[in-house]
This record gives C-alpha cells, sequence and structure tokens, in this order.
C-alpha cells in the first residue's frame, strides 16, 4: 500500500480529464468500459420490462402513467403500446444487450482490467488505441440510442435486421430521410461499434502475445487469459463480415442498390423499382458468419471467469487445464464453421443442412468438456461459498441446461418444429442470461476488492444471488414450455389470438412478474455496488481471496504501470493446496513459498 | 499518461515471437482487414452465380485507366519499400523523396478514379443500376477509403511525423514499415479488385 501511496503522489500532475475521461490506462479504460456497458444492460432490461407488460396484459394502458406519458401519442397511443415501438424495444433490446451490454462488459471491461495483470504487463500493448476502443464504441452507443429519436424510431427488424425486411422500412424516398431512419442509424452505430471491437481484439491479442511476464509459458497462462486470446480472434475475424454486410445494407438504403433485394418483390401489393438480382440469403450468411462466433464471444469469457474463480474458492487446481485450453481453441476454430445451422428453413438444400448439423454436434464436445471439466474441479474441494462462487457455481447447471436444449436447435429436423419459437429465446437466454451474466457477476465480486480496495456487501450480495437466480428461472424456464407448444417469437400481443397459444398463455404472467422481480433485485446489486465503493470493508491486504494468479501481486487498487516490482512468474496457474507448503496456495509470482 | 510506463518491445522484438508489437499489430489488422474484402468477394461470386446474365467489365469499365491505375499502384509499392530502406541506410533526405513519390502516386490514383466515377455518372450508371455497378462502386469505393486511410498515415509520417526520427530513429523505422505492410495491402486489394470486375468475361 505504500507503494501506492507514493505511486499516487508520483502522478498529482496528471489532470482529472486525463486520468478518468481520456485516459490511456487500462484499468481506467476497463472501469469506463465497465459502467458503461452496466448501465446500457440495465436500460436494455428496461426495455424488455416494457415489452412485458404488453405480453403479459396485451392492449391494457401501462400502469405506469407518466411512463406512458413520457413517451407519448405516437409510442404508446392511450398508454398502449403500438406495435411498431414493441418492434422496436424489441430490436433494440437485442442489439444493446449483445453489442453494448455482454460483449463490452465481458471483453472490453474485464479484458481490459484483467488481462494485462494477469499476463505481468504494465499496461495494453497499445494504450492509445485501447483509448480509442472505448470511445469509439461510446459514440456507437450514443448514436444507437439516438436512433430512437429519429422520425419513425429506431430499428424494427429485430437485432438480426433479416433483408429483404430491414432494407423496405424507409420512410421517405429523399436522402435525409433515407439516411436518418431508424434501421440506417443502426447501421452506422453497428459499424462504429465493429470498429470499436476491431481496435480492442488486436490490442489484447498483441498483449497476450508480447508482453506475457518472463516465465509465463503458454501452459502457464491462466484460463481467463486463454479465454481472452481465442475471444480476441473471433472478434477480429468475424466481425469484418458483417461490417461488409452493413456496408452493403446501408448502400441498400441509401444508395437505392440491390444488394439483398431479389428482382421482382412486392411489397404491400406493388412491385419494388429497384434494379433487383440480390439475395435475401446472403445477409443471413454473412450475418450469422458473425454473429454464431459471437456466441462464443458471449460464452468464452464467461466461461473463463468461472474457472478462474472455482479454482480459487474450491482451493485446488483446475481439473484439465490443459483439456480445457485446447477445447476453448478447438472451439474457437469450429465457431466458424456452424453459422448455418441458424438457417435451416431457409431452403439451402439438405446437402448443406447436414454439414452444418454435423459442424455443430461436433462443436458441442469441448463446450461438454470444458463444462465437464469445471464440474469435475469441484469435486473433493473445500469449497468457499462466496458470493462469486455461488454465481460461479449457479453458471455451471444453467450454462448446461442453455447448451443442451440447443442441441435439438442444431438438428434439422428438430429445429424444423422448434425454430422461431420460445424455445429458441428460452434456449440463448439461459446461456446469456443465467449463464453469462451470473459469470459477469461473480466476476464483479471476484475482482472487486482488487479495483477498489474494498469488499462487497456479502448479505446484500446474497440476496442478488438468491433472487436473481429464482427469478431468471421463472423468466425463461416457461419459454421452452411455451416454445414447444409452438408459440412463435416477436408476437405483439404474446399469442392471445394464437389457438395454440391459448394452454400456456397464462405463462406469460408468470414470465413478466418474474422478470420485473428480476429488475428490483438489480437494484440491491446496484446499491450494493455504490455503497460498497465509498463504505465497503476494507481489504486486510493485496490478496485478500488467497489467489494465485499475477492480478493480486499487485498494490490495490493498482497503481499506474500495475507492479512494484517486474514480476517473474514461477508455476502454473492454480497451484492450490501444493504438498509439503505451509499455505494452500503457491502464487505464481513468488519462487519459493515462504 | 506518464512518462514512467515504458511498454516493452515497442520498438526491439521480443525474442520469441521474433516480432515488435505494432509488426504483430498491424498483421492482425491486416487478417480483419482480409475477412472485409472476403466477404465482399464472396458477395461477388454468389451474387455473379445467381444472376441470370452478368456484363463482361470491359463493356462498362474503362480498362485502359484501370490499367495505369494498377500500375501507379504497383510503382507506389515500389517506392514505400524505398523509403523504408533508405531509412534503413541512414538516409532522410532519400526517405523523404520515395515517400513523397508514393503519396503522388496514391493521389494520382485517386485522381484517375475519381474521373472514372464520374464517367460512370455522367452515362447514368449509378450503384442502383446494377448489381454488378452495385458491387463495383462498393468495392472500389471502400478500396477508395482504404487509399485515403493511406494516404493520410503516410502524408503524417513524411512530414510532421519525421520528427521521431531525430528522437526515436529505430522506431520511426518501424513505424515506416508498418505502414507499408498496410500501403502493400492496399495494392494487393487493387491488383484482386482489377481482374475480378474489369478483365473477367461476363455471362
Amino acid at each position: 500500500m505504500t507503494d501506492a501511496h507514493h505511486d499516487a503522489e508520483h502522478h498529482d500532475d496528471i489532470s482529472f480529464i486525463r486520468k478518468w475521461i481520456f485516459s490511456t490506462d487500462h484499468k481506467t479504460i476497463g472501469l469506463q468500459y465497465g459502467i458503461t456497458s452496466l448501465c446500457f444492460l440495465f436500460f436494455g432490461f428496461c426495455l424488455v420490462m416494457l415489452m412485458r407488460w404488453q405480453l403479459a396484459y396485451p392492449m391494457k394502458p401501462l400502469p405506469i402513467g407518466f411512463l406512458a406519458n413520457w413517451l407519448g401519442e405516437l409510442r404508446m397511443p392511450g398508454g398502449v403500446m403500438a406495435p411498431e415501438f414493441y418492434n422496436q424495444l424489441g430490436a433494440m433490446h437485442g442489439t444493446i444487450m449483445v453489442f453494448l451490454g455482454v460483449v463490452p462488459l465481458a471483453v472490453g471491461a474485464f479484458g481490459n482490467y484483467v488481462v494485462p495483470l494477469q499476463v505481468g504487463a504494465q499496461d495494453m500493448a497499445f494504450p492509445k488505441l485501447n483509448m480509442a476502443s472505448y470511445w469509439v464504441y461510446f459514440i456507437g452507443g450514443v448514436v444507437m440510442l439516438a436512433s430512437f429519436f429519429v422520425p419513425g424510431g429506431a430499428a424494427q427488424s429485430g437485432w438480426t435486421s433479416y433483408s429483404p425486411l430491414a432494407n423496405i422500412t424507409v420512410p421517405g424516398n429523399d436522402f435525409w430521410s433515407r439516411l436518418l431512419s431508424g434501421q440506417t442509424v443502426w447501421l452506422i452505430g453497428m459499424v462504429f461499434l465493429i470498429t470499436s471491437s476491431l481496435l480492442g481484439s488486436i490490442n489484447t491479442i498483441t498483449t497476450i502475445i508480447q508482453l506475457r511476464a518472463k516465465g509465463l509459458t503458454w501452459m502457464r497462462l491462466p484460463f481467463f487469459v486463454w479465454a481472452q486470446l481465442v475471444t480476441g480472434f473471433l472478434l477480429l475475424l468475424a466481425f469484418p463480415p458483417l461490417e461488409a454486410a452493413g456496408v452493403m445494407q446501408l448502400m441498400d438504403r441509401v444508395a437505392g442498390t440491390s444488394f439483398f433485394l431479389p428482382t421482382g418483390l412486392v411489397v404491400s401489393g406493388k412491385e419494388l423499382l429497384v434494379s433487383g438480382g440480390g439475395s435475401a440469403l446472403l445477409w443471413q450468411h454473412l450475418f450469422w458468419f458473425l454473429a454464431h462466433p459471437e456466441v462464443y464471444v458471449l460464452i468464452l469469457p464467461a466461461l473463463g471467469i468461472v474457472a478462474e474463480i472455482i479454482a480459487n474458492n474450491t482451493r485446488k487446481p483446475l481439473w484439465g487445464y490443459k483439456s480445457l485450453v485446447y477445447s476453448v481453441v478447438f472451439l474457437g476454430f469450429m465457431s466458424f464453421v456452424v453459422w448455418a445451422h441458424h438457417m435451416f428453413l431457409t431452403g439451402m438444400g439438405t446437402t448443406i443442412n447436414a454439414f452444418f448439423q454435423t459442424t455443430t454436434m461436433i462443436i458441442s464436445v469441448p463446450s461438454i468438456v470444458i463444462l465437464t471439466a469445471l464440474i469435475l474441479s469441484l469435486w473433493g474441494g473445500s469449497i468457499r461459498f462466496t458470493v462469486s462462487m455461488l454465481f460461479a457455481l449457479a453458471f455451471l447447471p444453467m450454462f448446461g441446461i442453455g447448451g443442451l436444449t440447443g442441441l435439438p436447435l442444431g438438428l434439422a429436423s428438430a429445429d424444423i418444429h422448434l425454430h422461431d419459437t420460445y424455445y429458441v429465446i428460452g434456449h440463448f437466454h439461459y446461456v446469456v442470461a443465467p449463464g453469462t451474466l451470473f459469470a459477469l457477476f461473480a466476476g464483479i465480486y471476484y475482482w472487486f476488492p482488487k479495483a477498489t480496495g474494498r469488499h462487497m456487501n456479502d448479505a446484500l450480495g446474497r440476496i442478488h444471488f438468491w433472487g436473481s437466480l429464482i427469478f431468471i428461472n421463472g423468466v425463461f424456464l416457461p419459454m421452452f414450455i411455451q416454445g414447444m407448444a409452438g408459440v412463435s417469437r416477436r408476437l405483439y400481443d404474446g399469442g392471445t389470438t394464437y389457438l395454440h397459444a391459448q394452454d400456456v398463455l397464462a405463462l406469460n404472467k408468470v414470465m413478466s412478474h418474474s422478470a420485473w422481480a428480476l429488475g428490483v433485485v438489480q437494484l440491491v446489486f446496484i446499491v450494493n455496488f455504490f455503497w460498497s465503493i465509498f463504505r465497503g470493508r476494507q481489504v486486510a491486504n493485496d490478496n485478500p481471496w488467497d489467489a494465485t494468479t499475477l492480478e493480486w501481486a499487485t498494490p490495490t487498487p493498482p497503481p499506474h504501470g500495475n507492479f512494484t516490482h517486474v514480476p517473474e512468474v514461477h508455476r502454473g496457474p492454480y497451484e492450490y493446496s501444493p504438498p509439503g507448503a505451509k499455505r494452500d496456495f503457491a502464487p505464481q509470482h513468488l519462487p519459493e513459498d515462504a | 499518461m506518464s512518462a514512467a510506463i515504458e511498454i516493452p518491445y515497442n520498438t526491439t522484438e521480443r525474442p520469441d515471437t521474433g516480432l515488435y508489437n505494432a509488426k504483430l499489430g498491424v498483421w492482425l489488422f491486416l487478417a480483419s482487414e482480409v475477412m472485409l474484402f472476403g466477404a465482399l468477394f464472396s458477395t461477388y461470386v454468389l451474387l455473379r452465380v445467381n444472376a441470370e446474365v452478368w456484363p463482361t467489365g470491359a463493356q462498362i469499365l474503362n480498362i485502359p485507366l484501370a490499367t495505369l491505375n494498377t500500375v501507379i499502384l504497383i510503382l507506389s509499392s515500389v517506392t514505400v519499400v524505398m523509403s523504408w530502406t533508405s531509412l534503413k541506410m541512414n538516409n532522410l533526405a532519400r526517405y523523404k523523396l520515395f515517400m513523397g513519390l508514393t503519396l503522388l502516386c496514391a493521389l494520382g490514383f485517386l485522381v484517375v478514379k475519381t474521373f472514372e466515377y464520374r464517367a460512370k455518372f455522367e452515362h447514368g450508371l449509378l450503384p442502383s443500376t446494377s448489381t454488378f455497378l452495385a458491387i463495383y462502386f462498393t468495392m472500389t469505393g471502400l478500396h477508395g477509403l482504404h487509399v485515403i486511410g493511406g494516404i493520410l498515415v503516410n502524408f503524417y509520417l513524411w512530414l510532421p511525423g519525421t520528427k521521431m526520427w531525430r528522437t526515436d530513429p529505430e522506431r520511426f523505422t518501424n513505424r515506416v514499415e508498418v505502414a507499408g505492410l498496410y500501403w502493400h495491402f492496399v495494392d494487393l486489394v487493387w491488383i484482386f479488385l482489377f481482374p475480378t470486375l474489369y478483365l473477367l468475361p461476363g455471362k
């Protein structure tokens, strides 16, 4: 701590703006990413809480009068949600949660804050690029939010922006109304977000490859770093095709090209006056070429966080570290050749379907290897049930449910029945919400003491955990039942007018009330977060969890430049309870455990 | 930002990887760029395969001008290497000459491209006219943006950025090398675009 104090004095000349706004310090940028993405996560969640009113009580005025008034007659005529607004909420919920919430939190925040510390670096390889990456992300977020206020409102074609639906929603015919329409602004926002992730992934990969501390060989890297490395490659190579697709959709909307518009397309009884010759399927191929690796961008950092926390809180090495590493690398490769399993119903043909369902079955193998290794790591451990460990433990079955319910969707014949139903929504939300988000919460509780020097409140943390666990299952479990009954997704009235939805209609209320309760529980987290920054219990030392990895060898919070001495690594990342040692852990940076 | 932090392998190579940071960074960036243009070339293939008729490039586009542009870009790839080797030989004046020539070539390319575009527009050949023209304008336009990006970087290294030569010549030489790698890529993309769009027969 004295070193930190000394260092703080040393850097007194840095102005507030350089320190907190335009900082090049990876930790500050990580925190900027973290706070911003948490705000976006909460905002995206608010959008869906609004939607859930319409789903549970279709065509009833919103009981919160001032909110309905504020949203205005255009969006909520008479307090009842307009269908167009419902579509906007749906599209923007998905976009915000994936591109502005979960990925920036998992990669931007945790990747930025933890990776340089865990590899023993002073900072990222390109600190200025790092700052640029955050600010480009921020602009992208602002652009996305601004799209709610353009004429006609935000994008309405789902987060997937399928063409030709996304092409034809042009409000006027002059240049400016083409440019300032929700979908066009969405595309411009995406270009910013893609640029940001490009800058970030180059930085992460270079940092891991070039700035590893002396002695930190590949098989001594913490699993979290491996996960971030593979994630970096996925972002680097999968996002550009979506950028290309985005540019082409932008051309379709603004310059009147027909990349995604087939010849003779009829909209509302009128043939479109375009050259035609385009392919609607092309958009789906390019989109899913990004969006399937994106699924692994969402899940791999989460697996990395969970691995760190499980090893630390079971006080024993991870079971099968090498299998974990090989699996995650294999997973990264395979994730590029499974994309069309999202498109079984497009009529690609049975040969292509057969190929993609085979690769999909293959990719489930490394996923199950990772999950099994993590579950086996619990065996015989003396588990500390800290809040972060509770979230990490809950992650395992939740991700398990999410993963296993994906298998029927990966088989073309089963997918014909389940495609585009609530079953799909339930499946991927189990992966991302109680899966990834629980892991991210675990990470916040775990690394909070390093970043702030204080622990988060334990009792509030447990309330947050148990409440979240119960209500999140209340939201997503009924979706499987509805989906198997045949209820389609994206129904404005939640299925009220559909015959086959009648038996499972009551579940809409269960899900909605669970979602709102889940929202209330998150308030506990928000209070805990801010209260703990200022009033939380102070950490006893720089390594409060008795952890082995390098980030705990820094002062608390780490100063600019991170380490007081250049760290050197002497052993693997998870040497807990080594035989014959006095303590039950052997930190990577200590030559002999004293 | 403070002077206290010195990122290792900024200038020198890391022994086990044989790379300095920016060189790895630019190769990663170029890998990403390959995916970007790869998606566009895939689009070209898919649109062409699906189309019933596809024009021969020569009927619509100006092959002599494009050939001239190809020569100009290849020349600029040579001069950018010469500028880098000049620095390696410790000759700043020669560097300035060759980097200046590179910039001149790049600007020349853009001028020719502008004439080409204008001729198309004057004949009413717009991106919305046909799928061929849509992919032509999108690919060459995106490539043109890359040329402009390269001009900005090279111009910076040609005039204001040169002051680093006095304080840290090795790092400055690395910067020129990295910018040169990017410039080669821009050249290479055009070498793929030229036969694909201009020379291939239609169907």
